[in-house]
């Protein structure tokens, strides 16, 4: 199928359906990125196939979730993040045995989470909501005081220190129930 | 919530003993203080050196939240330390409560070290502390005076079971805790002692344990860990492995293999210098007596040095303790370190005049006879 805009082949194909009539495009990748408005799901989409692409081609070998390299781990002896050890397993064991006298695998102690089923990785419950509510208000912080939205900013900073936290510079933000020596 | 003007450090704290000189407990004449520290990380997090700022600042707040909201808040204070004064951070690296890479930050993508956010929470009885985005999101660590592995462990495992009540840490199945750096994989678990060993320094013996302990895979380093020199004849020994061993085994070759011999060592060291070897025991004493109580400038090294022979000539009664005893010289090994100077003379001075304030402050507290 040839591209709605020109004569290439089509290779993103879109089907709208808007007060009850179905619409249909057809467009090859490079119309498809410059054409506006093509509904965002279906750009983001694309972004993304390409990107993975791009990253997979110019990284061999690299971990999914951060995207370091075995190489650039053996070059800093760091890995990036938890998936890491997954990533690199085979590649790993044989250099942890090595650093740690023949130990393998662990022994010890165990976190109360590792029994269950791994189901969400992030830590749920209030804490995520409070983290969640922490940082939308220092986004907004951050935007009110660049529209110069003094009084605004001021709230949400007073909004800020309800959670312990400082907002950035001034003084040293410190939790304090108490003297350090009694 | 108090004064946000004050921080940990801005009390008179510094100028009290702080644990790891605090003398006390088990073999205290040789093992300055014990330590043990914990890493982890939260899962679903980059590890901190390849975090950005905003990742950074995430588990920051998880960490702070799961702390200070948490079972551990009445006993902790908190300092961000992207925002406390270089002079506040220094402190707390002296009284080793932080460890330098924390003090100076980390550049990341999007931020410069200094302003690298970061924090710790220390306990007030300043046992306890939490570091958190160091090289790890947290690093969990407690000191005692003396020779005490099992309480410092103790403790630390109580910390992260409350960390844990909100925090999910990673973890594998076959890898256990995961770290940034994979020599500390497994239980995350590094146990230190800090031992003064100036007797098998002037016996020249300090290699062969220093040998003895490498070949038990134990390392041997400096006052400050990692690549420093042992200043003051300070050396701190920990296990080098984390994976494969349950904490329990860790602390046990620590505690029954390799300590007791270095501590016999130092003392059987000491005994020969104090009866075979005694002028040349005592004359050592003297002139390390003479330069603090005498010399017009001095270095951070040479106080320390001279401190290590002092604390020697009094255990061996070489200094009588009317003339000094062993906390005044605890107090001065804390005094002499570039902040706590700065501290306690409450001015800022640059490294020529710490050399001579350093060395006007301990003529004053060595001759002084209160």
């Amino acid at each position: 199928m040839k591209c709605d805009q020109c004569d290439n082949e089509a290779t993103v194909h879109e089907v709208t359906i808007t007060n009850g009539v179905k619409g249909e495009r057809h467009l090859c990748e490079r119309c498809a990125t410059s054409v506006q408005p093509m509904s965002l799901p279906i750009a983001q989409a694309i972004k993304q196939v390409v990107t993975s692409h791009a990253r997979a081609a110019m990284k061999p070998g690299s971990c999914p979730a951060c995207g370091l390299t075995f190489a650039e781990f053996k070059q800093h002896g760091l890995l990036g993040c938890p998936d890491c050890y997954a990533a690199f397993e085979s590649s790993l064991a044989p250099l942890l045995e090595r650093a740690h006298e023949g130990g393998v695998a662990h022994t010890g102690k165990r976190p109360q989470h590792a029994g269950e089923v791994q189901a969400d990785p992030r830590p749920e419950s209030a804490l995520q909501e409070r983290l969640e509510r922490l940082q939308r208000i220092r986004r907004e912080l951050e935007l009110a005081v660049k529209a110069e939205q003094y009084e605004r900013a001021a709230k949400l900073r007073d909004e800020l220190r309800t959670f312990g936290v400082e907002s950035g510079g001034g003084d040293p933000g410190t939790q304090r129930p108490g003297p350090v020596t009694e | 919530m108090s004064d946000p003007n004050q921080s940990p450090d801005a009390s008179d704290s510094w100028n009290s003993p702080t644990e790891w000189l605090r003398g006390e407990g088990e073999a205290n004449d040789v093992v300055l203080s014990s330590r043990a520290r914990l890493a982890r990380n939260i899962a679903g997090c980059p590890f901190v050196p390849r975090a950005s700022r905003a990742d950074r600042l995430r588990s920051l707040d998880a960490s702070r939240e799961a702390i200070m909201a948490g079972p551990l808040a009445s006993q902790m204070l908190w300092l961000n330390l992207h925002e406390a004064k270089i002079l506040d951070r220094q402190i707390l690296v002296e009284r080793h409560l932080i460890s330098k890479q924390l003090s100076k930050g980390r550049a990341g993508q999007g931020t410069v070290a200094t302003e690298d956010p970061r924090g710790v929470a220390v306990s007030a009885d300043e046992r306890l502390s939490i570091m958190v985005n160091e090289e790890d999101h947290l690093r969990i660590q407690s000191i005692r005076s003396g020779l005490a592995l099992a309480s410092a462990y103790r403790e630390v495992d109580e910390a992260d079971d409350a960390l844990e009540r909100s925090l999910r840490m990673a973890f594998s199945p076959r890898f256990g805790y995961l770290t940034a750096c994979p020599t500390n994989v497994g239980t995350g678990l590094r146990m230190s002692v800090m031992l003064h060993l100036p007797g098998l320094r002037l016996t020249g013996d300090i290699e062969r344990v220093k040998r003895a302990a490498a070949d038990m895979n134990l390392a041997v380093r400096g006052f400050y860990g990692e690549g420093s020199e042992a200043v003051g004849d300070l050396y701190q020994i920990s296990n080098q492995t984390t994976l494969g061993r349950t904490e329990a085994a860790i602390i046990a070759s620590l505690e029954t293999e390799i300590l007791p011999r270095v501590i016999e060592y130092e003392r059987l060291s000491r005994r020969e210098l104090t009866s075979r070897r005694r002028l040349g025991l005592e004359d050592q004493v003297w002139r390390a007596f003479g330069v603090l109580s005498s010399a017009r400038l001095l270095t951070t090294e040479e106080a320390m040095q001279c401190l290590s022979l002092l604390r020697l000539g009094v255990l061996t009664g070489v200094i009588s303790a009317d003339l000094c005893d062993v906390s005044r010289v605890h107090q001065l090994m804390l005094l002499v370190h570039p902040a706590h100077l700065q501290r306690a003379l409450g001015v800022a001075l640059d490294q020529e005049q710490r050399r001579a304030a350093r060395a006007g402050l301990v003529r004053g507290r060595l001759t002084s006879r209160a």
